[in-house]
C-alpha cells in the first residue's frame, strides 16, 4: 500500500538525475528537486502511509509525525541552499553524492520500522564516504577509508541490535525503548556512533576537514542529526544519554580551543553541539526534546553557515591553518559578517537561533531539577562561545594581517551564506512559527530583560577571558591525539614491529637451517660422499679377500 | 560560469602593513574602552533588571559575568594542560608511511 512515494526517492531519483544531466539542466535539477521533496514532505500526514513488503516483514516506509517532518524539512531546505552554494563549483558525481546522502537522512526522517531505517542508515553511510573521497587529495582518501570502515562497523552493531531486539519483542516498529537488554544496547551503540558519541568521536574530526569545502557543508548536516532524531524516536528520557551528551559538549570545546585548522575547529564543535541534544534527550520531558528538535534545526542552519564561510576561505586561498590566515575581513566582508552570524548563533547570542533553541535544553534541565545538569550548560554555552563564536570568526578574518588579500565569495557561494544567515536571525527574533513545528506544543519566551541580561553576561564575560587569554591560546602546527590514535597509530605500529618480528624470525631460522643443512650435508658427505667410506670404490681383490674371510667365518660357525 | 574555472592558482597578492582603520592602534584602544564600557553596563544594569535564578547559585549577584568567565579561564588552562599531553605534530600520522603527509588544497580565485 503506497499512498505517499517516500519523499527519499525523490529525492534519490534526483541524486541519479543529477548523474546523468549536464550543465543547465543539472543546475535546475539541483535547484528543484529539494524543492519538490520538500512539498512532498509537507503532504504527508500523520500515521503510515505507504508499507511494502521485505523478506516476509511488512515495513513501514513512510510514516509521518510532526518530529519527523520537521528534521526532513531542515534536510531539505539543507540540501537547497547546500546546492545552491555548490553547483558552480562542486563535481557532477560530489553533487550527486551529496543528494543521495540527503535522500538518506529523508528517508531515515520517515521510516516507520527498524529496517526501513537501516537501509537508509546505509544510503547514508555509503554516499557520505563518496564525500569524503570527493576531497580529491591522498590524505581525504586515506581518511575516508577510515570513516568508511567506522562506519561500516556501526551499521553491523545496529543490524545485530534490530535483529536482536526483533528476535526478544517480535516487532520491528519504531518505538521508544530503553537500553535495557543486548539487543537495545546495541541499537543504542549503533546510533550513538553515528553522533560521534564517546568513545569514538574522532571519526568526525578526522574525515569533516579532509571534504572539499562545498562537500563538508553538506556532511555537517545530516549523519550527526538523523542519529539525534534516531535518539528521540527510540530513546527519549534514556538517563545515561546525559553523561554521554555532557562529554560531548565539553570534550568539543577542549578539542576546537586545542586546534588549528579551521573546519576542524568547526568540526569539532558538531560534537560539541550534539552533545547538547544528546543530553537533552537524556533528560527526555516535552520541553528538553523540543529543544532537542528545535536546536538540531538551528545546528543544521548555523553550522552549515559556518562550514560554507569557512568553504569560502578554502576555497580562496586554499589554505585551512588559521595560523596562515587572518586579517581576510577586508576583502571577504560577506564571508566575514555570515561567518560572525553563524558564530553569534550557534552561541545562542540573543537576537539568534541558538538563543531560542538551546535555551529550551537548559530550561528542560531546570525544570526536572537537574542542578549539576543545568550548571554545566551553562559554562558549556560560555564555552562555546569561547571555542567557536569568537576563535573562529577572530583567527580566520582578523587576528592579525596575513597579507592575504583573496576575493570574495562567488554570487551563489553569498547567496547561500545570506539566506542561512537571515533565517539565523529570523528564528533568534522570530521563533514561533519553528515552534509550532516542534513535537510538543511550546509556548516559551525567552525575551525577558533578566533573562537576556543574564545571557549577555555570561557570553560577554567568556568573550572577555577569550581575549585576556589570546597568549595562552598561541596556534601551534600540530594535531591533538584522540583515540583515532589505536587505529592510526597503534595498531599500524603493533602490525609493523609485528612484522619486524617474524622478518627477524624466519631470516635466523633460514640462517640456522642453511648451517644445519651444510653441517648435515659435510656429516653425510663424509661417510656417503663419492670418497666417504660407503660410496667409495673398493679394489676387487679387497672384496674377493672380505668375502673369503666371510665364507671362512661361515665354514667355522657350520662345523661348530 | 565565469568566475569559477579550473585555472591555476595565481600567486598570493601580499600587501604589507596597509594600516586599515580597524587595525590601528588608537582604535584597537577604543574598541577596548567601548567592551568594557558595555561590560559594565551588563552588570550595572542588574540593579535595575532583576535576573531570577533557578537554583541557589545563579542567583547571587551578577551570577554570568563571574560564572562565564570562570568557566572559561578554567576550559582555556584545561586545554592548556591536556594539549601538553595530546598535541602531536602534524606529521605525526605520516611518520610512519602510511598517511599522506599534511598539504594544501589547490586554491582557486576569480
Amino acid at each position: 500500500m503506497i499512498e505517499f512515494l517516500p519523499p527519499g526517492l525523490i529525492m534519490l531519483a534526483g541524486a541519479l538525475l543529477i548523474a546523468l544531466t549536464r550543465g543547465a539542466l543539472r543546475s535546475a535539477v539541483v535547484l528543484t528537486v529539494p524543492l519538490i521533496t520538500l512539498w512532498v514532505v509537507w503532504m504527508i500526514p500523520d500515521g503510515v502511509v505507504a508499507t511494502a513488503t521485505y523478506l516476509d516483514y511488512q515495513i513501514q516506509l513512510v510514516e509521518g509525525a510532526p518530529v519527523r517532518r520537521l528534521f526532513a524539512t531542515i534536510f531539505c531546505i539543507m540540501a537547497f541552499v547546500g546546492g545552491l552554494y555548490a553547483y558552480r563549483t562542486a563535481r557532477g558525481y560530489e553533487l550527486s553524492a551529496a543528494f543521495a546522502y540527503a535522500a538518506g537522512a529523508i528517508g531515515v526522517c520517515f521510516a516507520g520500522d527498524l529496517i526501513t531505517l537501516f537501509l537508509f542508515w546505509e544510503l547514508m553511510a555509503i554516499f557520505s564516504t563518496i564525500i569524503v573521497f570527493c576531497g580529491g587529495t591522498e590524505r581525504s582518501r586515506a581518511a575516508g577509508i577510515r570513516y568508511a570502515v567506522i562506519h561500516l562497523m556501526g551499521g553491523v552493531i545496529l543490524k545485530v541490535g534490530i535483529e536482536s531486539v526483533m528476535v526478544n519483542t517480535g516487532s520491528i516498529e519504531i518505538q521508544a525503548m530503553r537500553a535495557t537488554d543486548f539487543g537495545s544496547w546495541m541499537v543504542l551503540l549503533g546510533i550513538l556512533i553515528n553522533a560521534a558519541a564517546p568513545p569514538l568521536s574522532a571519526w568526525l574530526a578526522d574525515a569533516y576537514p579532509e571534504s572539499s569545502p562545498t562537500g563538508s557543508v553538506f556532511l555537517s548536516a545530516f549523519t550527526t542529526k538523523t542519529a539525534v532524531l534516531a535518539l528521540i524516536l527510540l530513546f527519549p528520557g534514556e538517563s545515561v544519554l546525559i553523561p554521554i551528551g555532557l562529554f560531548m559538549i565539553f570534550y568539543g570545546i577542549i578539542y576546537a580551543l586545542l586546534e588549528n585548522d579551521a573546519r576542524r575547529i568547526l568540526a569539532y564543535s558538531i560534537v560539541n553541539q550534539v552533545g547538547f541534544m544528546v543530553t537533552a534527550v537524556g533528560i527526555g520531558t516535552e520541553t528538553a526534546l523540543n529543544g532537542a528538535a528545535a536546536h538540531a534545526f538551528a545546528h543544521i542552519i548555523y553550522k552549515a553557515l559556518l562550514f560554507m564561510s569557512a568553504g569560502v576561505v578554502v576555497y580562496r586561498t586554499g589554505l585551512n591553518r588559521v595560523s596562515d590566515l587572518g586579517g581576510l575581513f577586508r576583502t571577504m566582508p560577506l564571508t566575514c559578517i555570515c561567518g560572525i552570524v553563524g558564530a553569534l548563533a550557534i552561541s545562542s547570542f540573543p537576537l539568534t537561533s541558538g538563543y531560542t533553541t538551546k535555551t529550551l535544553i537548559s530550561e528542560g534541565a531546570a525544570e526536572q531539577g537537574m542542578v549539576l545538569v543545568y550548571y554545566l550548560l551553562a559554562a558549556a554555552s560560555a564555552g562555546v562561545f569561547l571555542h567557536a563564536g569568537i576563535k573562529f570568526p577572530w583567527f580566520v578574518f582578523f587576528q592579525k594581517d596575513s597579507g592575504l588579500r583573496p576575493k570574495d565569495a562567488p554570487w551563489n557561494m553569498g547567496l547561500a551564506m545570506v539566506i542561512f544567515a537571515a533565517a539565523c536571525i529570523f528564528i533568534g527574533v522570530y521563533p514561533d512559527p519553528l515552534y509550532a513545528l516542534l513535537p510538543y506544543p511550546e509556548d516559551a519566551n525567552f525575551y525577558k530583560p533578566g533573562k537576556v541580561l543574564f545571557y549577555l553576561q555570561l557570553l560577554l564575560f567568556s568573550g572577555l577571558a577569550f581575549f585576556l587569554m589570546l597568549p595562552l591560546m598561541k596556534r601551534t602546527l600540530t594535531l591533538s591525539l584522540d583515540l583515532d590514535w589505536l587505529y592510526r597509530r597503534m595498531l599500524p605500529a603493533t602490525w609493523r614491529w609485528f612484522a619486524g618480528a617474524l622478518d627477524t624470525i624466519r631470516d635466523k631460522a633460514v640462517k640456522d637451517l642453511a648451517a644445519a643443512r651444510r653441517s648435515l650435508g659435510d656429516w653425510f658427505g663424509t661417510h656417503w660422499g663419492s670418497t666417504g667410506l660407503f660410496a667409495r670404490s673398493w679394489p676387487i681383490s679387497t672384496t674377493a679377500l672380505w668375502i673369503a674371510a666371510l665364507l671362512a667365518a661361515y665354514a667355522l660357525v657350520y662345523y661348530i | 560560469m565565469s568566475d569559477v574555472s579550473d585555472k591555476k592558482p595565481e600567486p598570493e597578492q601580499v600587501v604589507a602593513g596597509d594600516n586599515h582603520w580597524l587595525t590601528r592602534p588608537a582604535t584597537i584602544r577604543k574598541l577596548w574602552w567601548m567592551f568594557g564600557g558595555v561590560l559594565a553596563l551588563t552588570v550595572v544594569a542588574q540593579f535595575f533588571i532583576p535576573i531570577k535564578g533557578k537554583f541557589a547559585l545563579d542567583s547571587v549577584f551578577a551570577f554570568g559575568a563571574w560564572f562565564g568567565f570562570g568557566a572559561c579561564v578554567l576550559m582555556v588552562i584545561a586545554a592548556r594542560v591536556l594539549g601538553w599531553w595530546l598535541k602531536r605534530p602534524e606529521e605525526y600520522y605520516a611518520e610512519l608511511g602510511i598517511e599522506p603527509p599534511p598539504q594544501e588544497k589547490e586554491r582557486s580565485d576569480d
